[in-house]
């Protein structure tokens, strides 16, 4: 049975995989812009807060996914259910690329433009909201990029720890030892994150001025 | 010079200002800016100039001295009421990329809350002002050319019809020819504005044509302060030197 009879044969299993996939990926991706986004502000405000909070983020990064998801597996609260704990890890993965890009773009916005609104009267407030921030918004959407596209990759690991979505197949159909059942897996997130990839460039592309 | 107290928009008296690390940028700068006059402030870069004028909008806080803004010390005024009540233009103009030109003029009358008819009428009065066809005010700022972009700089300054002006060389990055369209178009608008500007140039052809007083700056000293036909005849080796860089056409004016 090749991979395109056993998805059809399952396909209420594969959209069922496929919509907690997205709901991982969506729910990280969300609370990671919630919490990213106001950090890069702040460190964009007190550039001495810059290394300890890069610095954490990146630390995050470096360590292995798997060994993540098991060193939540003892904490309270996050650990009781596999998917919370899925969803925190990831939302910690994705905060560095947030982080980052949300500081590299308000520091690239043109200084002059930054000092005669100053020079105007605007508050740090409306020049924060109503210059800085959507000048720096193709730069900060590209940071929602490739975090999401990271996610949906990361996701598929979490269901080592039975947190659901489509690497049920994968892990499945290594066990298994069956081509048919990984790809059963892999083909949907692929094209998710190439969905998510294609879709969030556009955006990029609409929010970068020039 | 006594000049009547009302009569004084913007007054420094002993003004420095020091950078953190410890270098002097102005020394005990003494000026008085009157209403309705163009001030200008010509100099070398590093002179001081554009510090003295980011004081007068606290963009940048004085290491000591005291500035007065309308008889008021700066430091009493709430600080966003003072800058808006100051137009800014800087070189290249600063407009906001994301807003289209209507935008940029209207900001501070939306910000102040002014009814949005009133912002379109103000927006389409400001832009025949500085000689721009109304039309251009759906268009973002990259659509312009460098001399419409200044211009829309200017009537930006003028929005919210504020009774002093800061210019910091906003005709510097443009070609010779608008440059000098620019500056006469800013003679006529300033017989009838009559704003108090202060004028921030290295030009000294500038600084004659705009100005109705000099101050000469170097070193972060107030050097000399004359009216044009003064400073064509000032003894001071700096003017000289001015005088000299910009050709003998004003040594013989001078004499006349």
């Amino acid at each position: 049975m090749n991979v395109w009879q056993f998805m059809l044969q399952n396909h209420v299993e594969v959209v069922e995989l496929t919509l907690e996939h997205v709901w991982l990926v969506g729910v990280s991706i969300l609370l990671a812009v919630l919490v990213g986004i106001p950090l890069g502000i702040l460190i964009s405000r007190w550039p001495a807060l810059n290394r300890p909070v890069l610095g954490s983020a990146n630390i995050i990064q470096t360590i292995p996914s798997l060994a993540l998801f098991g060193f939540l597996l003892p904490a309270p609260w996050i650990g009781a259910r596999a998917d919370r704990l899925a969803i925190f890890a990831l939302t910690l993965y994705a905060l560095l690329p947030l982080i980052r890009n949300t500081y590299v773009g308000l520091r690239g916005v043109d200084p002059a433009v930054v000092e005669a609104g100053r020079g105007m009267g605007l508050t740090d407030r409306q020049l924060l909201l109503q210059v800085e921030l959507p000048l720096a918004m193709g730069v900060i959407v590209a940071g929602i990029r490739v975090a999401t596209v990271i996610s949906v990759g990361l996701a598929t690991i979490a269901a080592a720890i039975g947190a659901g979505g489509l690497g049920e197949y994968i892990f499945r159909g290594l066990a298994m030892v069956n081509n048919a059942v990984i790809l059963a897996g892999a083909i949907p997130a692929a094209a998710m994150a190439l969905v998510a990839d294609f879709g969030l460039g556009w955006l990029e592309r609409k929010l970068s001025p020039h | 010079m006594d000049i009547p107290l009302k009569d004084r928009a913007i007054e420094f008296y002993n003004v420095s200002y020091r950078l953190n690390n410890g270098n002097d940028i102005l020394v005990d700068l003494n000026l008085e800016v009157h209403r309705g006059e163009t001030l200008v402030l010509l100099g070398r870069s590093g002179s001081g100039k554009t510090t003295t004028l980011k004081l007068i909008n606290r963009l940048l806080t004085p290491a000591g001295g005291e500035i007065l803004v309308n008889g008021r010390p700066v430091p009493e005024w709430d600080v966003i009421r003072l800058r808006r009540s100051i137009g800014y233009v800087i070189q290249e103009a600063g407009l906001f990329p994301h807003f289209t030109i209507e935008r940029n003029i209207g900001l501070v009358p939306k910000i102040e809350n002014w009814p949005a008819t009133r912002i379109k009428e103000r927006v389409q009065e400001l832009l025949r002002l500085v000689g721009l066809d109304p039309q251009i005010a759906a268009r973002y700022p990259r659509e312009l050319s460098g001399g419409q972009r200044q211009r829309v700089g200017v009537a930006r300054a003028l929005a919210a019809d504020p009774p002093i002006l800061l210019m910091d060389e906003p005709f510097g990055a443009l070609d010779p020819i608008t440059r000098s369209d620019l500056q006469r178009e800013f003679v006529e608008l300033q017989k009838r504005l009559r704003k108090t500007v202060v004028f921030v140039t290295h030009d000294l052809r500038e600084a004659l044509l705009l100005g109705t007083r000099i101050a000469l700056m170097e070193a972060g000293k107030l050097i000399t302060l004359q009216t044009g036909a003064g400073f064509l005849c000032a003894p001071e080796p700096l003017a000289v030197a001015y005088r000299n860089a910009f050709g003998n056409e004003f040594e013989e004016r001078g004499g006349s």
